[in-house]
């Protein structure tokens, strides 16, 4: 979890939305490794590097070991970015495909759109827990005593009772 | 004179300009000792709200020293009288200012074609709020022009300080009727969707009035502690589903009574149309992001009534109208008539039931008022209310 930071109105307090956001990236690394462990060759094909089975499989590792991290540890924001690495490799990857004749060119690239698009996710989330701070700081203000009545609240309620229906 | 001037979006400067004088009979020059930025003013500032032209001073949140009165203002006015300025301009004398809706006043937008244009009808005049509303110098100002100065005015005793009285120019009042024409109960419970300057005292009216329960929504933590403070049960609506929480507060009815002091610029959360609004007001398709609205009608109980103080300058999509009308929903809108309510209020600030000082975070002088229309927009530093001394 990443604390947001000097810039943010929440300053000093969790980010949820994109600690949640990182552990779902982390969910769908897993799963993606999963189908390129289980599918290296049909997903080599539709890729349009039909002879690189190998390598897909490696890629599959990567994803699961970068999935399980992101879920399991405290801070996600270093498995970010080596989620953004592994984009970069996807990308150099697929791109060995592009030379290959139309038809594969063509299937590398839709691929290399549909990965550019979710590095550009990882990116965004990655860059926004690297502004974040690791541990809270303390908040802009403190004001728990600013009630703007003279008691506490519960012997205030219904002071002006007679006004309610003044409208 | 110094006054702030608005020259664009995000550009707002301490110009010298020149100074006001009578140009009416009926109109009195006041010398600004405190003014306010209103959350209101940042509509304007992020040029939500047509109308405004370079070079117009904003402000309509102040209150000063009386220093010279036209002719036929003098059987109420006289130099020297220490006076808030609310912040809707009143004739008094028109069918609507005789029944005190104020802020409807048939006679003191001196654009009301303007007006007839956008909004079918004229309104009232208001000070630094856009040509639509008259094009009336504001009072973020050394000093003022009061038109209509007679009956715009509320003047105040010498044994409260300006920050005690300044808020009865418009946000006191306007937490007030927003509390007041819900027509509040015993056994009511209040929502209130957002917790800047106008929900606290939103919050704090409806405590007063006699609600059962007051529940406060919105994201900014210090905002909620305020809220807290004053009575309120806070819900951050980043943390947690509002939904969820309110569904568990009223047993799964929801709150008799809702407030939306959010207005034209609901926060951009995760939500499809809260991004659908944002991507829309981007492109000029619609001028309003309705979130908070949309929700609060989703979640009122059937026969329930809301209030909207928040400010909404033209068109929005995407209204749930269905829901609406099927769950007899009541709707109360209006800017606040403020001289209905002033009277009433000062009292209560002289007895000691509310000490409106509790919202100020920021005091200043007029020279820093732009670099605080930033942090205000930003809710950097903590700040909720910014007040500035000319």
């Amino acid at each position: 979890m990443r604390y947001e930071s000097t810039g943010s109105p929440r300053r000093g307090h969790p980010d949820h939305a994109t600690d949640r956001l990182a552990r779902g990236l982390g969910l769908v690394s897993i799963a993606l490794g999963v189908a390129e462990l289980a599918a290296a060759p049909a997903l080599a094909r539709a890729a349009g590097i039909p002879c690189r089975e190998g390598l897909v499989r490696a890629c599959g590792a990567r994803e699961i070991a970068t999935g399980v991290a992101l879920l399991a540890a405290e801070d996600p924001a270093p498995w970010m970015w080596a989620r953004v690495a592994g984009d970069a490799l996807d990308l150099s990857l697929l791109a060995g495909g592009l030379g290959d004749g139309p038809r594969r060119r063509e299937r590398a690239g839709l691929a290399m759109g549909g990965v550019a698009a979710i590095a550009l996710l990882d990116l965004a989330v990655a860059r926004t827990l690297a502004g974040e701070d690791r541990h809270p700081r303390p908040p802009l203000a403190d004001y728990r005593d600013r009630r703007g009545f003279p008691r506490p609240p519960s012997a205030m309620r219904g002071v002006a009772r007679e006004a309610a229906s003044s409208y | 004179m110094r006054a702030l001037s608005w020259h664009g979006k995000h550009d707002i400067r301490c110009d010298t300009v020149p100074d006001p004088r009578i140009e009416h009979p009926r109109d009195a020059i006041v010398r600004v000792t405190s003014c306010a930025i209103c959350g209101s003013d940042l509509h304007l500032y992020d040029n939500f709200i047509p109308g405004m032209k370079p070079g117009d001073v904003m402000g309509h949140e102040c209150m000063g020293e009386v220093v010279e009165v036209g002719p036929e203002s003098r059987h109420a006015l006289k130099p020297g009288d220490r006076v808030v300025i609310p912040f809707t301009i009143s004739c008094g004398d028109c069918p609507q200012c005789r029944r005190g809706n104020y802020s409807v006043c048939e006679r003191s937008n001196r654009n009301a074609s303007l007006a007839e244009k956008a909004f079918g009808r004229t309104t009232a005049g208001l000070f630094g709020y856009t040509q639509l509303t008259g094009g009336y110098p504001g009072g973020q100002a050394e000093y003022i022009r009061v038109p209509f100065a007679d009956t715009t005015h509320v003047k105040v005793p010498s044994t409260l300080s300006d920050e005690q009285l300044l808020f009865l120019s418009d946000i006191l009042p306007t937490g007030w009727q927003a509390a007041v024409q819900l027509g509040i109960e015993e056994t009511d419970t209040v929502a209130v969707w957002g917790c800047g300057p106008v929900g606290q005292f939103a919050i704090r009216s409806a405590v007063l009035l006699g609600a059962k329960r007051v529940i406060a929504i919105d994201r900014v933590p210090e905002r909620l502690d305020m809220a807290a403070a004053g009575g309120a049960m806070p819900i951050d609506f980043e943390l947690e589903s509002v939904m969820e929480r309110i569904d568990d507060l009223t047993n799964g009815k929801g709150p008799e009574k809702c407030i939306d002091a959010v207005g034209l610029e609901a926060h951009v959360s995760g939500h499809v149309d809260s991004m659908y609004d944002r991507a829309k007001q981007a492109v000029m398709a619609e001028s309003d992001r309705i979130h908070a609205l949309r929700e609060i009608i989703y979640l009122i109980r059937p026969a329930g009534t809301i209030s909207m103080p928040g400010v909404y300058g033209g068109l929005a999509d995407k209204v749930p109208l269905g829901a609406l009308m099927n769950k007899g929903i009541t709707v109360r809108t209006g800017q606040t008539h403020t001289q209905r309510w002033t009277d009433d209020l000062l009292r209560r600030i002289e007895e000691g039931q509310i000490d409106p000082t509790f919202v100020i975070t920021h005091v200043a002088d007029l020279a820093d008022g732009p670099a605080l229309y930033q942090t205000f927009r930003d809710k950097k530093d903590g700040c909720v209310k910014v007040v500035l001394k000319p």
